[in-house]
């Protein structure tokens, strides 16, 4: 017979189910919990400087791992600052666990101090929640919390645990077993037939991966299938890193700011085979007008994608990597020799215009050059904006979970506690933070967290002291009406990373951009890289937000 | 539901649908499935709840228009994880109809 806590047992139970470091911010309602985190022998916890930072935190380490990872928050506000980065965790598919703290459980519903509903207020945004209502429910809750977070499409869930709960002691007989994911789906035989059947046929193929391919672990398996039938293949924001972006079947990222020979191939196609991503609106634009000529064939764990944005005429549920080790030996090996010339064609036609990309004072050579100097084995976050886009761009991108960023929720202040995030989670790695100073600004206090824990982030900050991508769109599609989009004040970030305890080198100063960026990218521990970056510089080529992708201006 | 987050699409004209759920009985379900409707402004004309003989599960009623959108609405009730399962029936299934008098 056992006899804990309630706050014990939640402890226990992380401990069980493998997790290592937990990020969050204590507060009356969770101190007992924190109480037992703070013997616990094996649970690192990294104290963020805003519970928001806690949860992108946690979306970093995930990102890395592919394994649910755990914030915290205490009740009220502390909850209430966790649900962007929760939000963002449920667009992008990524296994997360929010446990925080309630006013105790004779306090709920008294609008008692720092009471809020985050069960109701998690409700749309995430996979599931539950709200725990004695100690012995956790036996169950723990484990079915990271059970559903990590099966099919993973997805955040959120445990909001009353004080009184926490405090609570119980006896039981034996621990549950630490979680595992839930079967896959079986695998619908016929329609794997047709959809091998369709590509066969298929003149003008076009293989489509998303951010699923990555989460089910089968880049490995996309790019053999890619290779075995010929297929040209373009890769969603989510997906960048699946293929190699100097392989040669590659064509890209698709979409608002894919390169113009990406969307055209696109256009051309007569047999989209989607896998594991979801007709996002960046990356086909006006539904009806995406891949006009095309069948679609589409695979996803998430029966509810299917048919949701465009009707598939062979829609295969299950996971990615089973379906195409299925699909595999049922399509002939193909060469495609005359649809791959004519990709070819279109790419030598209308390839990426990367205008300065040798400078490494320019937008486009800056990220080059961080490129080189790190290495295929750095992982890159950036936050969102125009500097996003041009990483996206520009970075080249070689393995999967090399690459995080915001893609369905596209939220500013992702980039710096998701890279301490990474950093957590692969600290043998560099971690290059690419970011905005609008979205620098905007989780700017965990700047303290990663001096406290000195880990080896090294944040770029593309700085046109402005939002650009709004003063982008102003400019183009709002008659250069660019209200609101410009700061008049400018901040020194050098003296900020400075105040922080964190080093910086601005490059605008220095005589040889490319070695001493290189010599700062390369200084073991944290620092920050500051570049002035014009803010007529726009993204290009840039789909306007509603039109076809053909439509695409610029570039 | 009272409160709506977007203003939902005109509805009228279309058939009518009764979909019986099987829902894991405790406190929580009815706001995961009203929220999931509302969210995703599709209105539902009406609602019945009630515990089944065995406490640990209810059974709930829908009745809701029948647009293209509504096999997209039985998927996503499906991913509920309090949802065990979901039925369509016909508008002339009587459970509505037989309530109809407390209406009046």
């Amino acid at each position: 017979m056992m006899q804990m806590t309630g706050a014990e047992l939640i402890l226990r139970l992380l401990e069980r189910q493998g997790v290592h470091t937990v990020s969050g911010i204590p507060g009356g309602a969770i101190l007992p919990f924190y109480d037992a985190l703070g013997a616990s022998p094996t649970v690192r916890h990294v104290l963020a400087r805003h519970e928001q930072g806690a949860g992108f935190m946690a979306q970093g380490m995930a990102r890395v791992s592919g394994q649910p990872e755990v914030c915290l928050a205490s009740s009220g506000p502390g909850a209430t600052n966790l649900l962007t980065a929760i939000a963002d965790a449920s667009l992008d598919s990524i296994p997360m666990v929010a446990i925080t703290g309630q006013v105790p459980l004779s306090m709920i519903g008294t609008d008692a101090f720092q009471e809020v509903d985050i069960y109701g207020m998690t409700v749309p945004i995430t996979k599931h929640n539950f709200l725990v209502r004695s100690a012995a429910e956790l036996l169950d809750v723990i484990p079915e919390a990271f059970r559903i977070a990590m099966s099919g499409r993973p997805g955040p869930v959120l445990v909001d645990v009353p004080k009184d709960v926490q405090n609570q002691r119980i006896e039981f007989d034996s621990f549950p077993p630490p979680a595992v994911p839930d079967v896959r789906p079986q695998l619908d035989q016929r329609a794997i037939d047709e959809a091998a059947r369709m590509i066969d046929a298929a003149e003008r193929p076009v293989l489509y991966l998303g951010g699923g391919v990555i989460h089910a672990g089968a880049a490995e398996q996309a790019v053999a299938f890619a290779e075995h039938a010929g297929l040209p293949t373009t890769m969603t924001l989510m997906a960048l890193g699946t293929m190699p972006v100097d392989h040669p079947l590659s064509i890209g990222m698709l979409g608002m700011h894919g390169a113009r020979y990406t969307n055209f191939i696109l256009e051309e196609s007569d047999l989209l085979i989607c896998v594991g991503a979801r007709f996002d609106d960046r990356a086909i634009g006006k539904a009806t007008e995406f891949c006009p000529r095309a069948k679609i064939v589409h695979v996803d764990i998430d029966p509810s994608e299917l048919h949701k944005i465009k009707t598939a005429h062979v829609a295969i549920n299950g996971d990615v990597a089973t379906v195409l080790e299925a699909l595999m030996p049922r399509v002939k090996a193909r060469l495609r020799k005359r649809w791959l010339a004519h990709v070819e064609s279109l790419k030598t036609r209308f390839p990426l215009q990367m205008p300065g990309v040798d400078d490494p004072r320019n937008h486009y050579g800056l990220i080059q050059a961080v490129a080189a100097s790190v290495g295929d084995d750095a992982i890159v976050a950036t936050d969102v904006g125009q500097h996003q886009m041009w990483v996206a761009q520009a970075y080249p991108f070689r393995r999967p979970r090399q690459w995080l960023t915001s893609g369905g929720l596209g939220t500013m202040g992702f980039g710096l506690p998701a890279a301490i995030g990474a950093a957590l989670a692969a600290p043998d790695r560099t971690v290059v933070c690419f970011t905005g100073d609008g979205s620098f600004k905007m989780n700017i206090q965990e700047l303290a967290t990663l001096a406290e824990e000195g880990l080896n982030v090294k944040i770029v900050l593309m700085n046109n002291n402005s939002l650009g991508l709004v003063y982008q769109q102003q400019s183009l599609f709002y008659g250069k009406r660019t209200f609101a989009s410009k700061y008049r004040a400018a901040p020194d970030f050098v003296k900020i990373a400075e105040g922080f305890g964190i080093p910086a080198l601005d490059l605008d100063l220095v005589d040889n951009p490319r070695a001493s960026l290189t010599q700062a990218l390369r200084a073991p521990g944290p620092c920050l890289i500051h570049a002035s970056i014009d803010r007529e510089e726009f993204v290009y080529p840039m789909v306007p937000p509603g039109a076809a992708n053909a439509a695409m201006i610029g570039g | 539901m009272i409160e709506q987050v977007a203003e939902p699409l005109q509805q009228a004209g279309f058939a009518k649908v009764v979909l019986e759920l099987e829902v894991n009985n405790h406190a929580g379900v009815m706001s995961h499935i009203c929220n999931l409707f509302a969210r995703r402004a599709f209105n539902v004309e009406g609602i019945l709840c009630m515990p089944m003989p065995d406490t640990s599960r209810s059974r709930i009623w829908l009745l809701v228009f029948e647009d293209q959108r509504l096999e997209q609405m039985v998927l996503q009730l499906e991913k509920l994880v309090d949802v065990l399962s979901v039925r369509r029936h016909g508008a002339e299934h009587e459970v509505f109809e037989r309530l109809e008098k407390f209406f009046r």
